[in-house]
């Protein structure tokens, strides 16, 4: 097969998807409907294993045809980049995309808006090909704006709910911030490199030697603000844990596995440029660690199941941030494979148990659900230490290479991520044993409908389980003797070196990690797993409400920005629509109308008042006459 | 027998015009201020025949016998006209039962 018909094979089937399921949907039954939006992604993945095996390594551009000719002589091309990266991020992005598409068919059985969030979630699949597709930051940028049109939609999904609709255009706005800064920075790169494309940026670039050329700086801190929005990062981080209104794959799929993996994977796309620019990492570095630590601590005490998932990709996206801040790309890219499988399969966990508890979210109302629900314990077990970091579990290896990377570059932020991996592993044995130990907390009759999940809910999560379990097998320790396989096969289109520690530093981090983690499992196992009817609550202290209102972020935002915003919208309308724009357009109008209504009295229809206008209009015109 | 322009010339034009104005302005105010249509209809009558005495007058100051055909032409056209209106008139007092004039607003928008 020649390169452009597997292009072609990967990029349409979920485009074709959408458009079958949003035309005809709602005239087809639900087995098509589900068969054909199951089917596209599995297609893609097909073809993105063809390309993974007919390719072998070489990068590959498809141009399909001249988009348009930019000011002076950049040319950008409807073209795709095939290299070892995009094949990464397809296998992500199809793959567990494939298995949050089977998960949906159980979990989104009930909704009549089945057709409805398939098309959508087609759609954003074709979104996000395009996205890790483009061989230019345009179409880039195309995939990057489709990929939040479709978090827009999905957020908003249950749209009779006005508390997620306002969820859904929150995100939106954020992420416009964000894309507006993103849309500037590429006018800049045009303006300063006169390239759009990848390969032509990699050359000039790599050619440059200038350290910290302001217009790189500039350039790079402008995508970082994009980054920022879709990937969650503080300042623009606070629109993720409310994107949990949507439907749990939607959280699953978009915002854990995918689109908020975005923004990484465009640094480690430009990586070449973030090189040149040490103050850029730098801020990259600090933001990431203050996300990290900020989430980690606000997801400890969170009582929403999807709220704490949520939190943790927002600090585990923050890990990313600093690895990628400390030039270690690749590791980036390992840490946002494992977490795409684990935190997918800890997300369509959480659903199986809302599914279970016929939509209860809070873990308050849970507790000693292993009894019941035999195969989400297994598998939440699984994915709740990999993520928390216990080897041989993919969390571990790739925790442990950002920890290792970060350690040689920056030792402040080396402590912040070690402090936000130990909080990690606090608040995820919480929330595991507070749902799946001790008694449970809920009324009687939810328990006695408490239910394992469908088959086709069970089917990804085992598939998801597995990866989670042998995804470390990706990117193995140099110290256990075995060959990086992600650093080999990522490494002609990321030039790095390769991350290294003595091996004393790498027991040592080994053995702290593991006293640390397996001290709090008993901690927190005994504390929350208790068979108590419910957590003893004391006096909150000042800093366990800070936490619990999530240090008031929101409601800073709200009065900074939001407040201030709706004072000056309504005192535009009022002052300027109604007062200045709406009066000059009515002017006229109101004129003609009381003339009018002036006038009609002369037109009393008596035949005395028509003589005598008559004769006063006569006399008039004579003396006109007269004068002139 | 002197000739009738001749006999008009014995009296100064100014007399015609003040006669005739005056004739014509008698109508006028009829018009506007009478009521009864048919009135006001012998008002226009007088008015037309103020103008008809008043190039009468001016035709023979001038020796030329235009303006008294065309005043004779004026006369056989008002004839017409009066028949007309009358016709007119009475259609309205037998649909309206009156001849008062302000009481015709049935063209009233």
């Amino acid at each position: 097969m020649n390169p452009e018909l597997i292009l072609h094979l990967i990029l349409w089937p979920p485009l074709a998807g959408f458009l079958i399921n949003g035309v005809f949907g709602a005239r087809m039954p639900k087995w098509l409907v589900s068969t054909i939006a199951c089917f596209s992604p599995l297609l893609s993945f097909a073809a993105s294993v063809a390309a993974y095996i007919q390719l072998a390594g070489q990068a590959t551009t498809v141009k399909l045809y001249t988009w348009f000719v930019g000011e002076g002589s950049a040319i950008v091309d409807f073209s795709f980049l095939i290299d070892n990266l995009s094949i990464v991020m397809l296998f992500v992005v199809t793959g567990v995309g494939t298995l949050i598409h089977v998960y949906s068919i159980g979990y989104m059985s009930g909704d009549r808006g089945f057709h409805r969030f398939f098309a959508y979630l087609n759609l954003f699949v074709f979104f996000m090909l395009l996205l890790v597709l483009g061989s230019n930051l345009v179409v880039l940028f195309a995939g990057w704006e489709g990929v939040g049109l479709c978090s827009f939609l999905l957020i908003g999904f249950w749209y009779d709910n006005l508390e997620y609709n306002r969820a859904a255009s929150k995100a939106f706005v954020m992420n416009r911030i964000g894309d507006l800064a993103f849309l500037v920075a590429i006018f800049l790169t045009i303006y300063t490199t006169g390239a759009v494309s990848f390969a032509d940026l990699h050359d000039t670039m790599t050619n440059d030697v200038r350290i910290n050329d302001p217009a790189y700086v500039a350039i790079s801190l402008l995508f970082f603000i994009g980054v920022c929005g879709k990937s969650a990062q503080i300042p623009l981080f606070t629109w993720l844990p409310d994107a949990m209104a949507g439907p749990t794959p939607v959280s699953a799929l978009i915002h854990a596995a995918t689109m908020v993996t975005a923004g990484i994977y465009l640094i480690a796309r430009m990586h070449f440029m973030y090189d040149l620019v040490p103050v850029t990492q730098l801020v990259i570095g600090i933001t990431g660690c203050l996300t990290a630590l900020v989430a980690a601590t606000i997801a400890l005490k969170q009582n929403d199941i999807k709220k704490i998932l949520a939190y943790s990709t927002v600090s585990q996206l923050g890990f990313m941030a600093v690895a990628l801040a400390a030039g270690a790309y690749i590791t980036a890219i390992f840490h946002l494979v494992t977490h795409s499988f684990f935190k997918a399969l800890l997300f369509l966990g959480a659903g199986s148990v809302i599914h279970g508890l016929h939509g209860e979210q809070d873990i308050r109302q849970m507790g000693g659900l292993r009894h019941k629900m035999r195969w989400t314990y297994g598998v939440m077990l699984v994915g709740t230490i990999a993520i928390a970091g216990l080897p041989p579990l993919s969390g571990f290896f790739s925790k442990d290479e950002i920890l290792t990377a970060v350690h040689s570059h920056n030792m402040g932020f080396f402590i912040a991520l070690a402090l936000a991996s130990a909080f990690t592993a606090w608040y995820m044995f919480r929330m595991f044993a507070s749902v799946f130990h001790g008694a449970f907390r809920g009324k009687n009759e939810t328990w006695e409908h408490v239910h394992e999940a469908p088959w086709s809910m069970r089917g990804p999560l085992v598939v998801l389980a597995v990866l989670s379990l042998a995804g470390g097998l990706l990117g193995l320790p140099a110290i256990t003797g075995q060959s990086h396989r992600l650093y080999n096969f990522l490494v002609p289109a990321i030039v790095q070196p390769k991350i290294s520690a003595s091996h004393a530093f790498e027991y040592a981090l080994w053995g702290i990690s593991l006293a640390v983690i397996l001290t709090l499992l008993v901690i927190c196992f005994k504390r929350y797993g208790s068979s108590g009817p419910s957590v003893p609550s004391v006096t909150p202290s000042f800093f366990e409400r800070l936490l619990v209102n999530k240090y008031f972020i929101d409601e800073i935002y709200e009065r900074l920005f939001v407040h201030p915003l709706k004072i000056a919208g309504s005192w535009l309308m009022h002052r300027g629509d109604y007062g200045i724009i709406d009066r000059v357009v009515h002017f006229p109008g109101k004129v003609v109308e009381s003339g009018a209504f002036a006038l009609r009295n002369l037109q009393d229809g008596k035949l005395s008042s028509y003589l005598l206008y008559s004769v006063v209009a006569l006399l008039i015109f004579l003396t006109l006459f007269l004068i002139f | 027998m002197n000739h009738i322009p001749e006999i008009i010339r014995t009296i100064p034009l100014s007399h015609y015009v003040a006669l005739s104005s005056a004739l014509f302005l008698i109508g006028l105010l009829g018009v506007l201020i009478r009521k009864n249509i048919i009135i006001v209809f012998m008002c226009i009558e007088i008015m037309l025949n103020a103008v008809n005495l008043l190039m009468v007058a001016a035709a023979s100051y001038r020796g030329d016998s235009a303006g008294q055909v065309m005043v004779l032409f004026t006369m056989a056209v008002a004839a017409a006209e009066v028949s007309v209106g009358l016709a007119i008139i009475v259609m309205i007092y037998k649909n309206l039962k009156t001849t008062n004039i302000d009481l015709f607003d049935q063209m009233k928008g």
